[in-house]
């Protein structure tokens, strides 16, 4: 069956470039190298491939094709400079490489790409880009950045990698946890950009979305005994569940509990529900598995006036336990407003520090509109009109504080 | 192996500790340093007398100029320094938490340039 359709191999060059980098990485020692190499082999495939369709293992073929590049290379430099001659050797006793069984190196580069010695901007970067395979001009985009800002970022992340020796593996035990809590923050990072942009005119960028939940994934396959892993993929696929109903016709911004339930997608509720329930069977309770539970509380109510309430208070409880952060105290209020009444949320909102943060002043403008303190809701939502970036949140916010102006 | 340089960072106008609180740093960062050398990764370290006892001393025109020091007043001075050899950041790093613990300050850690140490 010859005529792969182009469209095919730039699929896989999404779905397989972070597997290969990954391998070429640990073979040449060099990102630079790897990535060079990996982008021949998939110029060879585009090549090649549409007239003598896939090949049995399309990734193995690539990292093979890209060691043979990465040597050819190495060969032509070897002869000025020893260094090179040292790589290539490492490259060659390689040959030890099944072809049919290709090693996965992924989690050995998200370690390397999240090192807490790159600032969190570079984490970022270097993670949507090499395993990710996202192209610097998307990643620029995707954060509303100049794209020779983040090429220098991500030159300079390189460059601090070789240059301070960051290491290319899965940290020891006893640095695992904390490191993992770098890597999820990431990923849930880029989430959380995609889903509440922070500046720009749109709301929602969904490929930042799905990029953080095939990173999500791709964690859970590598690490399926961490629960936290899997707490934070459930948390995603049941927030991303609600993409399509969040936004109006207009592409303005819905309310949880205004949303019309039956465009939740139940293809991801129903996956994210699966993995929740099967991570707190293993009773390690940490700050993803019960944002995710908070979400499926939600959820699984039937209507918005169903929701327990109560439940979700003890669980922000819990997670105030973990995470003693005024952000998820903030978002702790909104439950207790539910459970004993806007004065009893609007106390505790006032004891938080977070006045520069336009959440805070949505939140509390919404509860002295609940407690009908007319004038100084409204002097609440321009303070948070006045602190948004992001346009759709504005336009959001300025609809609801013009409904208490015109009674 | 590769080479770090670990500075101590003292932050400019902190209030110096007091003898006893001192006496306590000298002997822990004295623990790291034997640590360091019984694991095969000490260079050279010490400690370092204030700004104000440096000298700076530049080029300029076919001269040699020299003044009073330091070269640069910043947010922090440089307390001491270690050199030592490590197998990537992450063994140095944790050589510097080891040292942040015993000075009770800030440890910067930079790479030296490859080739000099080959």
């Amino acid at each position: 069956m010859a005529g792969l359709p182009i469209e095919a191999i730039e699929r896989l060059f999404r779905q397989e470039y972070g597997r290969s980098v990954a391998v070429l990485v640990r073979l040449c020692g060099s990102i630079d190298a790897a990535e060079e190499a990996v982008q021949d082999a998939f110029a060879e495939a585009i090549q090649r491939w549409p007239s003598t369709g896939l090949p049995p293992s399309p990734v193995g073929w690539i990292i093979k094709t890209a060691r043979n590049r990465a040597i050819d290379r190495l060969r032509r430099e070897a002869a000025r400079d020893d260094r090179h001659a040292a790589a290539m050797t490492l490259l060659e006793q390689d040959e030890s490489q099944e072809a049919n069984v290709v090693r996965d190196d992924r989690l050995l580069l998200i370690f390397t790409c999240c090192h807490p010695a790159l600032a969190r901007g570079a984490q970022v970067a270097l993670t949507l880009r090499l395993l990710g395979g996202l192209t610097t001009a998307q990643i620029a985009r995707a954060f509303l950045l100049p794209e020779t800002t983040l090429a220098q970022r991500i030159v300079r992340a390189k460059a601090k990698i070789r240059d301070a020796g960051i290491p290319y593996r899965v940290p020891q035990e006893q640095e695992l946890p904390a490191r993992l809590r770098g890597v999820l923050a990431v990923v849930y990072l880029i989430f959380n950009e995609g889903y509440m942009a922070t500046g720009g005119d749109q709301a929602i960028r969904g490929e930042l979305c799905d990029e953080a939940i095939r990173l999500g994934r791709v964690l859970v396959a590598l690490m399926p005994e961490e629960p936290e892993v899997q707490g934070l993929l459930a948390l995603m696929l049941l927030i991303d569940a609600r993409r399509s109903a969040r936004l109006g016709p207009d592409g303005e911004l819905v309310l949880l509990s205004q949303q019309n339930r039956s465009l939740w997608d139940q293809r991801l509720l129903a996956e994210g529900q699966l993995l929740l329930d099967r991570c707190v069977q293993r009773n390690q309770p940490g700050p993803y598995q019960l944002q995710a539970a908070i979400h499926s509380v939600h959820n699984s109510a039937p209507g918005p006036e169903a929701v327990n309430w109560r439940q979700i208070l003890n669980l922000y409880d819990h997670l105030l336990l973990l995470q003693p952060t005024p952000v998820v105290a903030l978002n702790r209020a909104v439950a207790l407003a539910e459970v004993e009444g806007p004065a009893a949320a609007l106390a505790a909102v006032d004891r938080l520090e977070l006045q520069t943060f336009y959440l805070f002043h949505a939140i509390r403008a919404d509860l002295l509109r609940r407690l009908d303190r007319r004038e100084e809701a409204v002097a609440a939502y321009e303070r948070a009109i006045a602190r948004s970036e992001n346009a759709k949140e504005r336009e959001f916010l300025l609809r609801r504080c013009q409904s208490l102006e015109t009674p | 192996m590769k080479h770090y340089l670990l500075s101590v960072c003292y932050p400019a106008g902190g209030k110096p500790p007091s003898p006893e609180a001192l006496e306590k740093i000298t002997r822990d960062i004295n623990v790291v340093h034997r640590e360091l050398k019984a694991a095969g990764g000490w260079v050279f370290a010490g400690g370092l007398h204030p700004g104000s006892s440096a000298t700076v001393v530049r080029y300029q025109e076919g001269e040699t100029l020299t003044t009073d020091g330091p070269f640069a007043e910043g947010k922090e001075y440089l307390g001491g320094i270690c050199i030592l050899r490590a197998p990537d950041l992450d063994a140095a790093l944790q050589w510097a938490g080891k040292f942040a613990k015993a000075t009770t300050v800030a440890i910067e850690v930079r790479p030296f340039q490859d080739e000099a140490h080959r």
